[in-house]
């Protein structure tokens, strides 16, 4: 399946079907992130219920340094 | 007590976690700041980098009160957007609106910011807007019902200080929600300086990682701050043309 994360076009395994999975597949399941997916953003709690799709655009942020 | 919407700190210093030389370095510093709210940015993550270590993730997030900011917008959509994914992490609902109108002074927009506001007040954001030091501006987004303005006191990490001190004293004087200096202050006298006209805190960033020492200069920042308000809290003597002796001018002919 070929979706978008940041912009990148990004292969991901068909076995990767919720935004929990995605982010385990990426081993970011621990960190403190944000998605939005198809321009919707999501509470942490619906990360297992939102399902992914080929064509899906993700955005993946987090909290860096700033001022 | 310095009071924010529904929240209460006792330190007067926000401190921005940029640009430390390393994380450690950082996380003394912020111990030594006695900072009990940082800000931060919004940004997109690295994910084929998922072992970086984030800030973040060193600090035990229940001691703090995390102050994001929108800083990248350039327009009151972008830093609600901004300020909508930083919420969504569920750790926390303040948000410094950080329009930026000119990116070579980082001056902030205040048309856009004044939107931004307005929108994020809606949608029940404890909200901050970094402005310039414009008065009326400060008093409109006081109408607004934001819940602490932020002058800045002079252009980000210029470290110049305040270089208007008139203008920030009429939006201190005409403020009923907390006044916050944030960005310019480059020396603890700086800091002093906005605490003793009025200021409720300071936010700085560069000031203290950009030290020689941070973790020095975070601790000096503290007591600088402390000092001011004191000092205001005190009140100053007014201050005379001449001289006013401070030894007893009787008992000394005879000797």
């Amino acid at each position: 399946m070929k979706i978008e994360i940041n912009g990148e076009q990004v292969e991901i395994p068909s076995n990767c079907t919720t935004i929990t999975d995605l982010l385990v597949h990426f081993g970011l399941e621990t960190k403190i992130v944000i998605i939005e997916w198809n321009k919707q953003i999501l509470e942490k709690s619906n990360h297992d219920k939102t399902g992914i799709s080929d064509g899906d655009r993700i955005e993946i942020v987090h909290f860096v340094g700033g001022g | 007590m310095l009071k924010i919407g529904p929240y209460e700190f006792n330190s007067r210093l926000l401190l921005g976690t940029g640009k430390f030389p390393s994380f450690e370095i950082q996380k003394e510093a912020v111990d030594a700041s006695e900072a009990q709210i940082l800000t931060f940015a919004v940004r997109r993550m690295d994910i084929f980098e998922a072992t970086q270590p984030n800030f973040l993730e060193m600090l035990d997030v229940s001691k703090y009160t995390l102050l994001p900011n929108t800083a990248g917008a350039s327009t009151a959509e972008e830093a609600v957007r901004i300020a909508r994914l930083a919420k969504a992490s569920g750790l926390c609902d303040m948000i410094k609106v950080e329009v930026i109108g000119d990116w070579k002074t980082l001056l902030p927009d205040p048309l856009e910011t004044l939107k931004a506001s307005e929108m994020l007040l809606e949608e029940g954001f404890i909200v901050l807007p970094y402005t310039s030091d414009d008065v009326l501006l400060a008093k409109r987004l006081q109408e607004l019902g934001v819940h602490a303005i932020m002058p800045g006191a002079s252009p980000i990490g210029s470290g110049q200080g305040i270089i208007n001190p008139l203008n920030l004293s009429f939006i201190i004087e005409q403020a009923s929600v907390p006044i916050i200096v944030d960005a310019g202050i480059g020396s603890p006298s700086d800091a002093t300086f906005a605490m003793e006209l009025g200021a409720d805190a300071v936010l700085l960033n560069t000031a203290v990682s950009g030290a020689r020492d941070p973790v020095k200069m975070a601790l000096a920042m503290k007591l600088a701050i402390e000092a001011g308000r004191l000092g205001l809290e005190a009140g100053r003597i007014p201050k005379k043309r001449y001289a006013s002796a401070s030894s007893p001018t009787e008992g000394w002919s005879s000797i």
